[in-house]
C-alpha cells in the first residue's frame, strides 16, 4: 500500500516534470563548473534573446554549478545536461569514457580544442603583499600557506598543480626535481578544498593562508566583489594555459530533442558577443578582435600548453591524478 | 508535641541546606550555563537575521521572492509535505507492530528504524544515486521509459524520506511501550475491532507524541542538506532546496541574500519549536486537568 502510493507519487512527479520539457518553449540545462556563475548568467540573457531573435522561440537556460569532476560524475550518473562547461577536457572525456555520452571526437567538434575562451593560474596575495610573493619559488619557502584545491575533485585545483609542475620542470630540469618542488609546495596547503569556489571562500572569508593560487577570473572577481583594497593578483613569470571544454552531450540532446539550439548555444560561445561576455568576465578570449580590446586587463605570460609539458590530459591524468599517481604519493594527509 | 515539630523544622532546615549549593557555585553554574546558550545559539541567530537585514529590507524582499528562492521555498514545503505524511503512517504502523504484538526479528526491525541515524547522509544520497543512477542495473529502463528519479524532485523527496525516518516511530516506540497493551487488550475484549481500537484507544493515548514526533521530522525534512544535495543536482529553479539554495548564494558573494534565505529557514524552525512548545503547555495543562478532576471526583 504504502509502496503503491510512493510508486503512484514518483510517476506522477516524474510525469509532470516530462510534460513539462515537451512544451513549445524549449529547455536546456548546462553543467558547469565553479567559476563560471557570473559568467553564465549573462551569456544565456544573450543567448535566449538571440535564439528568440533568430529563431522566434523562447528558450530557457537551467544551470547547474560544482566542482568539474564531481559535475561530470553527475552527468555520468544521469544528470540530463544538454550541454556541458566544465573545467578540462579530462573531465568532459570521462563522459566518452564512463558512459558513451558523447562521441570520442568530441575535442574537434568545436575550434579551438571546444575550449571557446582560455584562462590560467594566477596568485591571489593579501594586501600589500607581506609575504613578498613574487612568482613560483616563494610558495615553497617554509612559512608560507598555499590554499589550493584538492586536484583529485577540482579541475582548476589540477591546473595549479600542473602549472607548479612545469615551471619548476623547466627551471631545474628534471622530473624529480619538480617532485621534489611540488611535494614542498603541497607541505604548505593548510586546507584542500573540493572545489574553486570553497577554496575562495577559505581564503577570502575565512582569512586562512597567504597565497591562494587562483583562477585568473575567480581571482579578479574576489577583487571586485570583496573589495580591491584587500587583495592583489600576482602573474608569475610562467603559468599554464588552461583551455575550459564545452560539448554538447549527445545523448542527453537526442532523447529531449534539443540537439539544434545546444549546438547554437556552444557555437554562440564563439561569436564576438559570446566572447565579449567571456571577457568581461575575466575569461580570455579566443578571438584576437575581441582579445585586443581585454588587452590591458589581462596581463602577458608565458603560458605553457599541457599538450607540450605534459603530453597531454589522458596521460597527465593517468601519471598525476589517478589513484596511487604522482599526487597520491606526495600528497599524504596528516604527514605534514 | 511542640518538640516534634522544632525536630522536624530542623530536619527541614538540613534538607535544605543539603540540597543547596554555596551561592558563588549556584551562579557559577547557572553562568557557564546561560553563556554557553548564548554563545552557541542566541548569538549566532540574531548574527543570522542581522546580517539579513544588513543591507536593508529591500534587499532581503528581493532575495526571498527571486524566482530561484522563490522555488526553493516551494520545493522544500513539498519535500516535507510529502516525507512527513509518508513517515506518519509508516511510523504509526512501525511503532503498532512493535509495541503490542510479539514476533520474530522485532530487535532486528528496531535497529532498522534507528539505520538512518546512524548513516551519514551523505551515504544516504549516494545509496539512492547508485540504486536509480544512469550507471545501475535499474538506470538505462528509467531511461528508457522517461522517469527521473535522482537529479530530480522524486530523488529529493526520497532522500528526505529517508533521513526522517526514525524521527516519528522513536518518539512513539517508548511511549507506546509505557502504556502497554491492557487497554488494548480490554477494548478488544468488550468486542471492538482491531481498527475500532486503533482509532478510539490507542491513537488518542499517543496523540502527542505524535505530534511532536511529526514537528520534529517536519523540522529535519526542511533542513535536511547532505542526503539531498547529493541526488540534487544543483538545478537551479528545479531541485534546488532552501538549504542548497543558502550555500549558493553564499558561494556566489551574495551574502546578505543567502542569509535572507537562511533567516528564514531559521523562521521556520522556529514557528516549528513556537508550535512545539504550544502544543507541550497544552498538553500539561490538560493533564492537570485530568488530574484536578480525578482528585475532586476521589
Amino acid at each position: 500500500m504504502l509502496l503503491k502510493n510512493l510508486k503512484k507519487t514518483l510517476l506522477i512527479l516524474s510525469l509532470g516534470f516530462t510534460a513539462a520539457t515537451q512544451a513549445q518553449d524549449v529547455k536546456l540545462l548546462n553543467v558547469s563548473y565553479d567559476p563560471t556563475r557570473e559568467l553564465y548568467v549573462e551569456f544565456n540573457k544573450a543567448f535566449a534573446e538571440h535564439w528568440q531573435k533568430t529563431e522566434k522561440q523562447k528558450v530557457t537556460i537551467s544551470q547547474s554549478h560544482g566542482g568539474s569532476g564531481k559535475q561530470a560524475r553527475a552527468v555520468i550518473d544521469g544528470l540530463e545536461a544538454d550541454v556541458v562547461t566544465l573545467a578540462l577536457a579530462y573531465d568532459v572525456d570521462a563522459l566518452y569514457q564512463e558512459a558513451k555520452l558523447i562521441p570520442e571526437d568530441w575535442l574537434s567538434k568545436l575550434p579551438n580544442n571546444s575550449a571557446p575562451y582560455t584562462s590560467t593560474i594566477v596568485f591571489l596575495v593579501r594586501s600589500g603583499n607581506p609575504k613578498k610573493i613574487k612568482d613560483w619559488d616563494d610558495l615553497v619557502k617554509p612559512g608560507v600557506e598555499v590554499i589550493t584545491p584538492n586536484p583529485k575533485t577540482s579541475g582548476g585545483a589540477r591546473w595549479n598543480y600542473l602549472a607548479a609542475w612545469a615551471y619548476a620542470k623547466q627551471t631545474q630540469g628534471s622530473d624529480e626535481a619538480a617532485k621534489e618542488f611540488v611535494t614542498k609546495l603541497f607541505k604548505n596547503v593548510p586546507v584542500l578544498d573540493s572545489g574553486a569556489r570553497g577554496s575562495t571562500t577559505t581564503f577570502v572569508q575565512r582569512g586562512i593562508g597567504d597565497v591562494f593560487l587562483s583562477w585568473e577570473n575567480e581571482a579578479f572577481l574576489a577583487l571586485n566583489e570583496l573589495g580591491k583594497d584587500k587583495f592583489e593578483i600576482v602573474v608569475p613569470s610562467l603559468s599554464i594555459l588552461a583551455e575550459p571544454s564545452v560539448a554538447v552531450v549527445d545523448k542527453n540532446v537526442e532523447k529531449h530533442g534539443t540537439r539544434k539550439v545546444a549546438e547554437a548555444y556552444l557555437k554562440f560561445l564563439y561569436t564576438k558577443t559570446g566572447q565579449d561576455i567571456a571577457g568581461k568576465n575575466y575569461y580570455r578570449p579566443r578571438d584576437a578582435e575581441v582579445a585586443a580590446k581585454y588587452a590591458d586587463v589581462f596581463p602577458e605570460i608565458n603560458l605553457v600548453t599541457i599538450d607540450e609539458a605534459f603530453g597531454g590530459w589522458s596521460k597527465a591524468q593517468a601519471e598525476h591524478f589517478n589513484d596511487g599517481g604522482v599526487f597520491d604519493q606526495i600528497y599524504k594527509p596528516g604527514a605534514r | 508535641m511542640s518538640g516534634a515539630v522544632s525536630s522536624l523544622n530542623r530536619r527541614a532546615l538540613r534538607a535544605t541546606d543539603a540540597t543547596t549549593e554555596p551561592l558563588w557555585v549556584r551562579i557559577l553554574l547557572t553562568a557557564i550555563a546561560l553563556s554557553f546558550l548564548a554563545l552557541f545559539l542566541v548569538i549566532p541567530l540574531i548574527a543570522v537575521f542581522t546580517e539579513a537585514f544588513s543591507r536593508g529590507a529591500d534587499v532581503y524582499w528581493a532575495a526571498i521572492t527571486e524566482p530561484d528562492a522563490w522555488h526553493a521555498i516551494k520545493l522544500t514545503l513539498l519535500a516535507a509535505a510529502i516525507s512527513v505524511p509518508l513517515n506518519v503512517v509508516f511510523g504509526l504502523s512501525a511503532a503498532w507492530a512493535i509495541t503490542k504484538f510479539h514476533f520474530r526479528g522485532k530487535q532486528a526491525l528496531i535497529t532498522l528504524i534507528d539505520l538512518p541515524f546512524a548513516v551519514s547522509p551523505v551515504v544516504a544520497g549516494l545509496i539512492y544515486v547508485l540504486l536509480f543512477g544512469a550507471q545501475s542495473w535499474l538506470g538505462p529502463w528509467l531511461s528508457d521509459n522517461n522517469i527521473k528519479i535522482i537529479f530530480a524532485v522524486p530523488g529529493i523527496v526520497l532522500a528526505t524520506v529517508f533521513v526522517t525516518f526514525p524521527f516519528i516511530a522513536r518518539e512513539l516506540i517508548p511511549l507506546m511501550e509505557e502504556q502497554g497493551t491492557s487497554y488494548e487488550e480490554a477494548s478488544l475484549t468488550l468486542g471492538a475491532s482491531g481498527w475500532q481500537t486503533f482509532w478510539r484507544v490507542t491513537l488518542p493515548s499517543i496523540k502527542w507524541g505524535l505530534l511532536y514526533g511529526i514537528i520534529l521530522c517536519n523540522a529535519r525534512a526542511m533542513g535536511e542538506f547532505g542526503a539531498v544535495s547529493v541526488v540534487s543536482g544543483h538545478i537551479r529553479g528545479q531541485t534546488n532546496t532552501l538549504p542548497l539554495h543558502i550555500e549558493i548564494l553564499y558561494n556566489e558573494y551574495q551574502f546578505a541574500a543567502a542569509f535572507a534565505a537562511a533567516s528564514l529557514l531559521a523562521g521556520l524552525a522556529l514557528i516549528t519549536l513556537v508550535v512545539k512548545s504550544l502544543l507541550e503547555w497544552h498538553h500539561v495543562r490538560e493533564r492537570e486537568k485530568a488530574v484536578r478532576a480525578a482528585s475532586q471526583q476521589a
